[in-house]
This record gives C-alpha cells, sequence and structure tokens, in this order.
C-alpha cells in the first residue's frame, strides 16, 4: 500500500497579509478583518473593555494577496473583495446570524495562479463604492461597476480593461472624488524603452509616472485622464479626501518626503523628518510603509509609518483653490505595521509585520503639543535635500496607549520538539520575530490559567465541594472539604473562616455535598445520609448494618448512593421537602465504583437516568421514571473499570442551528473517566438511555475523575489525571485540553463575589482557588525576548539549555554605536537619550550587521548569557558537537601522563557548540569577506560559553550536524567533514558537487549523509571510511528549493521548500541497500545518471501548504498518540501530517475531500485540488482542514454530504475530530 | 499558403495576449529577462515569499517589495546590440 498522509494545521499562520475595519455585521459597529495566510479572521472590538474579541475565522484555500472593504452608496453593510490566485474577483460578505462568509460574487477574468500579468496583486476601490480596479504586477488592470438592485443585491458589471503593455505597477488606489467619475491613480512605469536600448541610457531615464484613470460612468469605459512624473522612488499612495470632505488628489510618499499631487493643481511637499540620533545612517532614506487616512466630522489627517516605526499625523490645509500647506509631525512609535486602522470609537489597530499585533486607544490627536511641525510653505524651490534635515525625537508613547495585544508567532524562522520539563506531551521551542522584537518561545498545548488563591491546609483533603445554601442564592456560601478521617466546612466571603454550625457531620469524610430543594442541604458520608434543613434541623438516614456507602449522585431533587453490598438506594424528595427512599433496591451484581445524576431539567421534577459504573468494567443506565424506577435501561462495556461518570447536558456542535432555534434545545451527555486514564464522551438518548458516537481521549496513566464546572457561560467538564484538563465546545468543535496548572486531585466549580466562574481544587495540601479567561485560544505560550531575528539553535545535550544564533542585517552592534557616538559631535552626544530597542527597533545602518549568540534556559525562563559578534560578523548557524574522537584522545593522552590519579570512566564528555559566522556578508548580491567556525566550549553546566578557536572557510556555514564524533559542514556547494585540532578544526573529508549551489540541511544516520540544497533538493551521500569520501548513490527528480529536511526513516526523507511545499521522498530500496552493501568500487566507477547520482528518489508525497516551512521534526505531540511530522513556516503555521492507521480510514477521507471539494467550494474561487498542488500535483495527502470545515457547514449540506458517505452525521464528525484527537491538539 | 499566414497570426495574438510567447527570433536575453520578472512577480504575489525576502534582508516588506518591482524593468542588464548577437547566432 502506498502511504498515506493526513496533513492538518494547528495553528494557522499569523502573518498579515492586510487588515481592514468596516461594518461588516451590518450593525452601526465597526469591525476588523485581517487576513492570514489563506484564512480571514474577523474581530469585533469591545469598546469598554478596550479587546479585539474573535468572532469568526475562516480558510479561503488560495493565496490571499489583498483584500478590501467596500460599501455601495445608501447601504449601511460592508462587503470585502478579495484579490487571490484564483484569476477571479471574489466579493465576500458576512452573515452574522450564521457566523459565516458568504460568496456574493465571484467573476473569472483570468488564469490561475500568482502570475505577473494575472490581476490579483493590486485591488483598489472607489470610496463611494461605485467601481473596484483589480490589477497586476504588469499590464493589466480591470475596472468592475458595482451597484445595487432594485432588492438592494449587489450587482457587479462585466469588466473594462485599462491595460497597458510593458507597464509595472507599484501602488494603486482609488482617489475621493466626491460623487464625480470614479478615478483611480496608479503610480506606473513604463519599461518598453529599456528592453530595447542597448546602451542602458533609457534604463536610467526611466521616469515614474502617477497616472489618472477614470471610469466614465456614461459612456461605460475607462480613459487615461493624465499622467505626470513624479520621483523615481516613489512608492505608495495614499488618497486625499474630496468631494465635500477635502481637496481630493494623492499623496505621493517617496524617499525622504511626501508629495501632495493633483490634476492641474499645485505640488506641495513636505521631508518626512529623521530621528535625531547619532548613529543615523545618512545614506538611508526614510521611507513610508503604511499610513492610514481618518476622516472626522469637519477635518481628517494622515497617519504615515516609516520603515522605522514611527508615526507621523499630516495634515493639510486647503481652501477652494486647493491645498494651501502640508505639515506633518512625529505623533509615536509603533512596531512596523503592514495595515494601520483607526476606529471610529478611538482605537487603532497596528497589524505588524513580525510579532503581535497591538490594539492602541489614542489619549490625544497629538493637537496641542510641543513637537515640532515641519511645513511644506517652507520647501517651495528646488529639491528637499537641498534644505536642512528635518529632525525630530523619538520618544515614549505620548498620544497613544496600548490596550490589547494579538499575539503572533510570524515569521517562525526555527523549532525543535522536545520535552525538558517532563511532561506527558512534549513541548515546541520556537524562534520567532524579527528584529528586535524577536522571542524564544515555549508552545504547549493546553489553556491558561489565572491563580486567585493558593493556601496551605492543614491535612491532605481527599475532596472538596463548593455550596450554595439556597436554591435562590447567587453565589456559593461554603466550601466543604473532606480528609480521611473528617470534614471542614469553611464559608467564602471576605475572609475564609471555619464554619461550625453548619450542620454537617464533621468527625467522618463526606462523599457528596448538595444545596437540595428549596433551602436544604445534604451531607452523605459513608455511614448515612444527613439531610440538613434551613431551620439546623437533621434528618439522618443510616446505612443498613455492616455497610458503608461507597460511592453517591446528588442533584438538587434527587440522591442515590451505592453501598457496599452493591445495592443501589434511591432517595427522591417530595413536595413537604422530606427526602424519601424507592421501596426498592437495586442490585448491581459488581462493586459500583461510580455513580452520576445528571441535573434536573428545567421544568421538571426529576431526572430520568441514573448511570452506575461497575468494578467489570460496564456503565448501566438506569431509569428513574415513576413507570419502571430502577430499571434498567442499557449496558455499555467499557475498556477498563470506569472511575468517573458525569452525565451533562452540552450545547451540541452537530446541529448548531437547531441549537439557535430552540436555544436550550443541547444534546444530553455521559461523560466517563476509566482507571486506565481514558475519558469518553458519548451522546445518551433522552428517550430509550441508549449510549452511542463515543469520542474517546487518553488524558495520562492515572485515573481520571470528572467535574462539572461552569466556564465562560458553558457547562465544561473538568477530567483529572496525571494532568488537569477541560472537555468544552468551542465554535463547532468539542474540545479536550489539559490545563498549564498543577495536576489537580479533586475540583468543584467555584462562584463567587470577586470570581464568577472559577474552580476550587486540590493539590497535595493545597487548596487552589482559579479560572480560565480564555477557552478561544489552546496553547499556551511563554516568551522570553531575544535581541536580534534568531537564525538557528541548538539544545545542550545534558542540560534543559539551548544556544540560540542571532543576526540582524543593515543594524548597529552595540561595538559599533560606541565607535560611532565617540566620533559624533558634543552636541549629539548630549541631544540624544538611549531608548528600548524592543519599541524603537534597533539602530538601523546600510551594510552593517549585528549579531549574537545567547544561552537561553526555557524552564527558568531566562537567558544566561550571551556573546555579542563584533566586526560585522554574523552568526547564520550553531550546533553542539561532541569531538568525541578528539575528547578521547585527549583523555588517553592525559591519562598517560597523569596515571596516577583516579580514572573519571563515564565522566560527561565536554560539550563544544560550533557557531557558523561571516563577515561583511552582503545578500543580493551573494559576497561575504569570510566565513568562520567559531567553537565554544560550554561552561559552568551550559550556562555560558568560553571560546576556544576559530576556522576560517571561504563561505558563510549555513548548515552543521555532528557526524561520527566530527563535525559536518555545509559552506556553500562543499560538504566538509572535521575534527577538533588545538588551534583550529582540522579538515578531514570534503564533497563537492558544482551542481549545488548552497547547501542548506543535513541529516546524517550510520554512514549515510543526506544534503539539501537550496535549489537542487536532497542528495543522499554514503561516507567511506578508508577513503574518507562521501560517494553521492542517489539524487531528486524536480530541483526543489529545499529549505528543511528530515528523516523519516533510514530510506526516507520529509523536507519543505521555499515555495510553501512539503514533501516526502524515498530511496528505492534496493539502491538503499546496495550503497551500505558496496564495497566501494561499484559506487566510485558508477556512471552519473544525467549529470546527477546514478540513481534517482521516487515521490511519495506532496503537498502544497501555503507557507514556507522552516523546520520539520518527526514526533510524537499526544501521550498516547502516533508519531506524526511537524512542520512549522515562516507565517507561523504549526502543522503536521499524519500517516493513515488503516486503508478504510484512506477510503473514507478521500471521499469526504471529494465530497468538501465539490460541495463546499473555495470561497475565493480557487479551486481546492489545484491550490493543494500549485507546484507539482497534490500526492497520497489529504487536506484535514478541508475536511474540518464539515463542522461549519450548515446542518442540510451535512447531511447531504453524510447520506453521500453513507454514514450519519455525528458519525462523520466523529471520524473527523477523531482523527485529530488521535494526532494531535 | 492559407495555413501558414494563419498561423501566423495566430502566434501574433498569442504573442500581444500573453507576455512571453516566444518566436524564432527570441533571443537569450529576452528568454531571461522573461523568466526573472515571472519570479520576481512570484516574490512579490506570494506573501509567505515576500516575508522570507524581508526578514532576510531585514527591510520592510514594502521596501523589499518595490526593490523587486524596480528589478522588474530590466533584470539581466541592458540587451546586447542586434549584431553581436547576430554572430552569436
Amino acid at each position: 500500500m502506498s502511504m498515506y498522509l493526513y496533513a492538518l494545521t494547528l495553528v494557522p499562520p499569523s502573518a498579515v497579509t492586510a487588515s481592514i475595519i468596516g461594518q461588516f455585521s451590518g450593525q452601526r459597529s465597526q469591525e476588523i478583518i485581517i487576513a492570514e495566510g489563506s484564512n480571514l479572521h474577523l474581530y469585533k472590538p469591545d469598546a469598554n473593555a478596550g479587546k479585539l474579541v474573535p468572532l469568526v475565522s475562516y480558510n479561503l484555500f488560495g493565496v490571499v494577496r489583498t483584500i478590501v472593504p467596500f460599501r455601495v452608496a445608501g447601504a449601511s453593510k460592508d462587503y470585502v473583495i478579495v484579490g487571490s490566485d484564483s484569476g477571479r474577483i471574489a466579493i465576500l460578505e458576512y452573515k452574522p446570524d450564521q457566523s459565516r462568509f458568504v460568496k456574493v460574487h465571484l467573476e473569472t477574468f483570468g488564469k490561475t495562479g500568482v502570475r505577473r500579468v494575472v490581476p490579483g496583486e493590486y485591488l483598489a476601490v472607489d470610496p463611494k463604492g461605485r467601481a473596484t480596479m483589480i490589477a497586476s504586477v504588469e499590464k493589466n488592470k480591470l475596472v468592475y461597476i458595482l451597484n445595487r438592485d432594485s432588492q438592494a443585491n449587489i450587482t457587479i458589471s462585466s469588466p473594462l480593461e485599462a491595460h497597458k503593455p510593458r507597464c509595472l505597477l507599484y501602488d494603486l488606489i482609488g482617489l475621493d472624488v466626491g460623487y464625480d467619475n470614479p478615478i483611480f491613480a496608479a503610480l506606473e512605469i513604463d519599461y518598453s524603452e529599456c528592453d530595447l536600448d542597448s546602451t542602458g541610457k533609457a534604463y536610467t531615464e526611466v521616469q515614474k509616472m502617477l497616472t489618472y484613470y477614470e471610469l466614465d460612468l456614461g459612456l461605460n469605459h475607462v480613459v487615461r485622464i493624465w499622467s505626470d512624473v513624479v520621483d523615481r522612488n516613489s512608492s505608495f499612495l495614499l488618497p486625499v479626501p474630496g468631494g465635500a470632505d477635502g481637496p481630493s488628489g494623492v499623496l505621493v510618499c517617496t524617499e525622504g518626503f511626501l508629495v501632495y499631487r493633483h490634476m492641474n493643481k499645485r505640488i506641495h511637499k513636505v521631508p518626512i523628518p529623521r530621528r535625531r540620533t547619532p548613529f543615523d545612517d545618512p545614506s538611508r532614506k526614510r521611507i513610508i510603509v503604511c499610513g492610514v487616512v481618518h476622516k472626522m466630522k469637519s477635518a481628517f489627517f494622515f497617519l504615515l509609518q516609516s520603515d522605522e516605526g514611527d508615526l507621523f499625523k499630516v495634515t493639510i490645509d486647503y481652501n477652494v483653490q486647493g491645498v494651501q500647506n502640508i505639515k506633518i509631525k512625529y505623533f509615536d512609535t509603533v512596531p512596523v505595521a503592514k495595515s494601520l486602522n483607526i476606529l471610529k470609537s478611538g482605537f487603532l489597530f497596528v497589524s505588524a509585520e513580525g510579532g503581535s499585533h497591538m490594539f492602541y486607544q489614542f489619549e490625544k490627536l497629538g493637537d496641542d503639543d510641543d513637537e515640532t511641525e515641519f511645513s511644506s510653505a517652507d520647501y517651495t524651490k528646488g529639491e528637499i535635500s537641498d534644505y536642512p534635515t528635518a529632525f525630530f525625537h523619538p520618544r515614549p508613547l505620548d498620544n497613544l496607549v496600548l490596550v490589547d495585544i494579538i499575539d503572533s508567532l510570524s515569521p517562525l524562522v526555527n523549532s525543535e520538539v522536545a520535552n525538558l520539563t517532563g511532561e506527558d506531551a512534549p513541548q515546541i521551542y520556537a524562534l520567532a520575530g524579527q528584529g528586535a522584537r524577536s522571542s524564544f518561545r515555549t508552545i504547549r498545548h493546553g489553556l491558561e490559567v489565572t491563580e486567585i488563591v493558593a493556601s496551605e491546609l492543614p491535612g491532605e483533603p481527599i475532596a472538596v465541594w463548593t455550596t450554595r445554601l439556597t436554591a435562590t442564592d447567587e453565589y456559593d456560601a461554603y466550601i466543604v472539604l473532606s480528609f480521611t478521617n473528617a470534614t471542614l466546612i469553611l464559608s467564602i466571603g471576605e475572609t475564609v473562616e471555619e464554619v461550625t454550625d453548619s450542620g454537617f457531620l464533621s468527625s467522618t469524610p463526606t462523599l457528596a455535598v448538595q444545596q437540595l430543594g428549596e433551602d436544604s442541604l445534604v451531607q452523605v458520608h459513608p455511614k448515612g445520609i444527613r439531610h440538613i434543613s434551613a431551620d439546623k434541623e437533621v434528618n439522618e438516614w443510616e446505612a443498613p448494618l455492616h455497610t458503608v456507602i461507597v460511592a453517591a449522585a446528588t442533584n438538587s431533587r434527587q440522591v442515590a448512593v451505592a453501598l457496599s453490598t452493591t445495592e443501589i438506594v434511591y432517595f427522591e424528595l417530595d413536595d413537604e421537602g422530606q427526602l424519601n427512599e424507592y421501596q426498592d433496591r437495586q442490585q448491581m451484581g459488581a462493586a459500583v465504583t461510580s455513580i452520576s445524576l445528571g441535573d434536573v431539567p428545567e421544568g421538571k421534577v426529576r431526572n430520568s437516568f441514573l448511570a452506575v459504573g461497575c468494578e467489570d468494567s460496564t456503565v448501566r443506565i438506569i431509569s428513574l421514571d415513576p413507570e419502571n424506577t430502577l430499571e434498567s435501561m442499557s449496558v455499555q462495556a467499557l475498556t477498563a473499570a470506569p472511575t468517573a461518570l458525569q452525565i451533562m447536558v452540552m450545547p451540541d456542535s452537530t446541529f448548531p442551528e437547531a441549537q439557535r432555534l430552540l436555544d436550550n434545545s443541547s444534546t444530553l451527555y455521559l461523560h466517563i473517566g476509566l482507571h486506565n486514564g481514558v475519558y469518553l464522551r458519548a451522546v445518551l438518548d433522552s428517550i430509550t438511555g441508549q449510549l452511542s458516537d463515543t469520542q474517546t481521549q487518553f488524558l495520562g496513566p492515572k485515573p481520571v475523575k470528572l467535574f462539572k464546572v461552569e466556564m465562560q457561560g458553558q457547562p465544561t467538564v473538568l477530567a483529572l489525571s496525571s494532568r488537569s484538563w477541560l472537555a468544552y465546545t468551542q465554535d463547532v468543535s468539542f474540545k479536550v485540553t489539559p490545563l498549564v496548572y498543577e495536576p489537580l486531585e479533586y475540583g468543584s466549580g467555584f462562584c463567587s463575589e470577586q470570581c464568577a466562574e472559577g474552580v476550587v481544587g486540590i493539590e497535595g495540601s493545597n487548596l487552589r482557588i482559579f479560572t480560565m479567561e480564555k477557552l478561544t485560544d489552546n496553547i499556551k505560550q511563554d516568551i522570553i525576548p531575544l535581541r536580534y531575528t534568531p537564525r538557528q539553535m541548538t539544545q545542550n545535550p545534558y542540560q534543559p539549555l539551548y544556544y540560540v544564533a542571532e543576526s540582524d542585517n543593515s543594524t548597529l552592534s552595540p561595538s559599533s554605536k560606541e565607535k560611532l557616538l565617540a566620533t559624533s559631535s558634543k552636541k549629539q552626544q548630549q541631544d540624544f537619550e538611549e531608548l528600548p530597542a524592543e519599541d524603537f527597533g534597533n539602530a538601523r545602518y546600510t551594510g552593517k550587521w549585528a549579531s549574537c549568540i545567547e544561552v537561553v534556559d526555557p524552564i527558568g525562563q531566562e537567558i544566561t548569557s550571551k556573546i555579542e559578534l563584533e566586526d560585522d560578523e554574523a552568526a547564520f548557524s550553531i550546533v553542539v558537537c561532541s569531538f568525541s574522537e578528539y575528547q578521547k584522545r585527549r583523555r588517553e593522552e592525559e591519562d598517560e601522563e597523569e596515571e596516577e590519579e583516579e580514572k573519571e570512566e563515564g565522566k560527561e564528555l565536554d560539550v563544544y557548540v560550533v557557531v557558523g559566522t561571516a563577515k561583511n556578508v552582503s545578500l543580493i548580491p551573494k559576497n561575504c569577506s569570510a566565513g568562520y567556525l567559531r567553537v565554544y566550549k560550554a561552561s559552568e553546566d551550559g550556562r555560558s560559553l568560553e571560546f576556544i578557536h576559530a576556522t576560517e572557510v571561504e563561505q558563510p556555514p549555513i548548515c552543521m550536524t555532528e557526524f561520527q564524533g566530527r563535525l559536518l559542514v555545509g559552506i556553500g556547494a562543499t560538504l566538509r567533514a572535521y575534527d577538533m585540532g588545538m588551534k583550529r578544526l582540522l579538515r578531514k573529508a570534503e564533497y563537492r558537487n558544482r551542481a549545488l549551489n548552497a547547501i542548506v540541511t543535513i541529516n546524517v544516520s550510520h554512514n549515510r549523509v543526506i544534503i539539501g540544497d537550496s535549489q537542487q533538493s536532497v542528495t543522499y551521500l554514503v561516507y567511506r571510511h578508508q577513503e574518507h569520501k562521501f560517494l553521492p548513490f542517489v539524487d531528486d527528480t524536480i530541483a526543489r528549493h529545499t529549505t528543511c529536511a528530515t528523516m523519516l526513516d533510514y530510506a526516507t526523507v520529509v523536507g519543505g521548500d521555499k515555495f510553501g511545499n512539503l514533501w516526502v521522498v524515498r530511496c528505492p530500496e534496493k539502491v538503499s541497500w546496495d550503497a551500505d552493501e558496496d564495497n566501494g568500487a561499484q559506487l566510485m566507477t558508477a556512471r552519473p545518471f544525467l549529470n546527477g547520482a546514478p540513481d534517482r528518489l521516487e515521490l511519495v508525497a506532496h503537498y502544497f501548504v501555503g507557507d514556507i516551512p522552516t523546520s520539520v521534526h518527526k514526533t510524537q505531540l499526544v501521550s498516547g498518540g502516533r508519531e506524526v511530522v511537524l512542520y512549522t513556516g515562516i507565517q507561523g503555521t504549526i502543522g503536521i501530517i499524519a500517516p493513515f492507521a488503516s486503508r478504510e480510514d484512506v477510503e473514507f477521507f478521500q471521499q469526504l475531500e471529494g465530497q468538501m471539494r465539490t460541495e463546499n467550494p473555495p470561497l475565493a474561487g480557487r479551486d481546492h485540488l489545484i491550490y493543494r498542488g500549485v507546484y507539482v500535483p497534490v500526492k497520497g495527502t489529504i487536506d484535514g482542514d478541508l475536511c474540518e470545515q464539515y463542522f461549519t457547514l450548515p446542518i442540510e449540506k451535512k447531511r447531504s454530504i453524510a447520506s453521500e458517505l453513507e454514514r450519519s452525521v455525528r458519525e462523520v464528525e466523529r471520524k473527523i475530530s477523531g482523527m485529530r484527537a488521535r494526532y494531535a491538539f | 499558403m492559407a495555413d501558414k499566414l494563419r498561423a501566423q497570426q495566430q502566434l501574433e495574438q498569442l504573442q500581444t495576449r500573453f507576455i512571453g510567447v516566444g518566436h524564432p527570433d527570441t533571443t537569450k536575453h529576452e528568454w531571461m529577462n522573461n523568466i526573472q520578472r515571472d519570479s520576481l512577480a512570484s516574490y512579490i504575489g506570494n506573501p509567505s515569499l515576500l516575508q522570507h525576502f524581508s526578514v532576510a534582508l531585514n527591510e520592510p516588506q514594502r521596501k523589499v517589495r518595490t526593490m523587486f518591482i524596480d528589478k522588474m524593468i530590466q533584470p539581466c542588464g541592458p540587451p546586447k546590440e542586434k549584431d553581436s548577437e547576430m554572430e552569436d547566432a
């Protein structure tokens, strides 16, 4: 059977393509849509709390390149136009009642794919929503007219062409012209001359044009009405409000200054101020990377952001003649953004290019501060460069206040998977972020917990409950703690005090506590049941002689207890508030381990089911209806004895619409915890009592205990095993997520004035009260900031420590900063203050490098030491190497010298860390003055590094690994083995291939070395000891631009390439066998096949993930789960591909995927099959993300797909969620 | 003859509609330019590729993108003079 893989995204990409605001719900409030990777995320700002609330996420399965909002005149709702790689223009609408996006229009205009001349790269709309222009980088521009029909539906015209061959487009906007004919402004260059002129003169004289395209609505065609030369380096356009709101026109942003341009109007220029620091690089001109115009009732202003992140406020003075003056002044500094969005409620959303997105609130608009304002009236004659430079002083935030952060992993540069903390599941250690906003992240699956109280108790309690005193109480009044021989009652209030007059029996352990009926309490203890009325009158039911109660279940009207004689005794509250025993007792036949009663449904007097778990690994459902009380309804066999049961109503994800209609018609579930650590959830039929559709999850090796707790307004299950878990419904899926918290032994819901939705739990002798603020995010991250952009990391083999190599291009290192500061003038030195790099970025200087090596302790959450590199040396790779051969030799020598001394057998080897660096690197064109292999020795238990020596090499070493006690390095196209020497590293073997470009990955196993090249895919080599030679024996048929690769087994490699593909290639068995068996002669003399190795690899699987994989690992993500391949992508994606367990599953998911493709085609119009096979046809891989979209479909669609698959909707959903649970989270 | 003429016309039509459709006299320089421009357009159009470059160069994406479009004007230097081209052939 050929291999089949299931691809799933665990963390969706978080690199923003664009963010937009609008009234997408059609209500008065504004919402934000963020396009990240192929996903659209809709957020609703909560102005009171200053938070962004995620509403919905949707995967479009296409490369989303641009999104814009628009609103047709007179409408109150904004629509979204998506420019993607589908060769189609897609208009989407958000339907708040269904919480989903729907397609309004999808018009095909060209070929699919990201192509030079197929529109989709630029998208502009007329501010009045009358027309849109969609354009490509070169040549093509199409205009669509948008309108409404009599039913207020959006209509779209056939496209009007405004093509111009050999014309490159830099930016495109819709001009604000009020209700005149719509005009689009484009920034273009015509290169036709350059292609013909061999002298190169045309190239130097090429001019950038600002061109207006007018859509004549009367004549229904597009004309180029105006075109004028602008500065050659212009790159960004921003429309100036027009019509009744302003003078109209364009702000053209170029290197160093802004220009106001409009047809037949005067030009106004104003410089972009520079930071006043001694580290300023005069050759670097400020550019504007993004901006936003904000219109208020009577005025408007612009916020423009420079490439250093400084925001500038630009205002325009105008009258009827046009613009009089443009003024610019420094506003604040925020992270460099892709888009800025200003909300009417006074917030600024900054979708950062790298790192977390920020949500700020405006304190003021910088109207009356003493910031220097630069006016275009002072720059009227000549060039801007003739004037003295405009400077400002950067300062901490003054006008804005940070209120919320949306975390982002982008760019995710590298990762490792390891279990350093000894938890059940491994953690992902990731290098994320860019420049000064870089970080080392520990990512684990889990819910973040906010602890409220943790207090030590006198003994170790075995159980805890909370209870209110009457049915109408809002908050819990007592915490009841049961010890092995006593019970302690605490009151909840300002202070927690012991209560002695509660009526509870304190000299015995407790089995259950319940508020019963109107105002009475019940305590179940091994010897009986104590019913305490409001006036502290006690009614006691005593267990029969020589028996004890082993398990009890209670709700507000019923009590059931199991006796040690395996009898079930049932009580019910009567109208007088008396607890009455039912005349019969039911014999179970096996020791009862657990028992559960569900809550009394609203409007009823009793719950009609009792679930009983028995030692013989069964669960029995017993009826409590008056007609057939204590009759067994169904029996379910289990794999182990149940240790906990919980009958509970939960929101049902299968039928979300029905749920909305009937509000509370959720489904009844039986939750079962087993002795072997497995947790099950089964649907309990509310009439027949049959159990069906069981979902299972392994929680840990300890027996499971289950507790009902209220969280975020929904009933959830707290499941305790070796870790604590929470089972809840999120969006449309049922999730079981561990808590990132101490493992608890017992728990109960907790509700008080201070904490409405909490949990009280026992851990050893500690009482802990905590709550969970967000159930939306099931990934917990711990963040350690790093100095520069991280490149690679390596783990100390003996200690939980990581060594991280970091380097930043065009950045000043501390030593070069010192030099610059020393040479600058006195005035400059006094005039400047050092600002934190996290907020203001590192000082930039073209051609300079800053780099360092940091030792990170992810457990202590700290940086233990740091080594800064100097003289523009930059670190690119890092590896731990033992040089075991060398160390053995050294030891032997030492032993000979000092024979009398005790031999230290089995002593840990020294740890050497080798860092691959290069000096004066230039990336375009590729060049460097020299590369180095710097060897450090780990000291102080690996917490710091000691420099030993450096070895010069000809090119930057990009990848390194340890190979048979030596160091294997990829230096350009050369693979070289080094051994440790006293003064430098010693060359031992080398492999060079002129066809290669740069070796970027090395994997080793025994004598096999697999190298991945930046353009030539992977090559398998075998190392010959006798000849010290690497012999290639198999390579690939396709030139894959490898970024990462790892071995799945001895013959198979999984890797990623620069275009966003994941692939699995395998060496034919015979070739693999022969390579190891061969005595060398055969391979040495083997004839190369088509200028490559003698044999070729076979492609096993291929899949386009849409994000550039930066690392792949073979790992096991959930305890008890199967092995998977985990990959990370530069946009912050974390995903897995996992092998299918059975042929039936493959067939099922293939059918489901096929059905989903036809029944639920991607909204942006991309064909799903082609999307997953953009570069190479998808092979052996099924898209789990598409399958999981099944959950979000309307119920009719779900039913029709399920019937095609000849299964029920529940069964299909169980299969899909089971697939995820088996491999990941 | 008519067939040949029609084929010629069809080719010309294709050449005007799609950039990069070759003809018997396509020079190496034209071909290279075409490949380079396609590649650069792909770097700009795929957000993940653009970010990849942006992180490596440590420059904002807008700057990298502008740089790439600038490069598309003349990716392989000025064309050779027609005469020398003939000699090469």
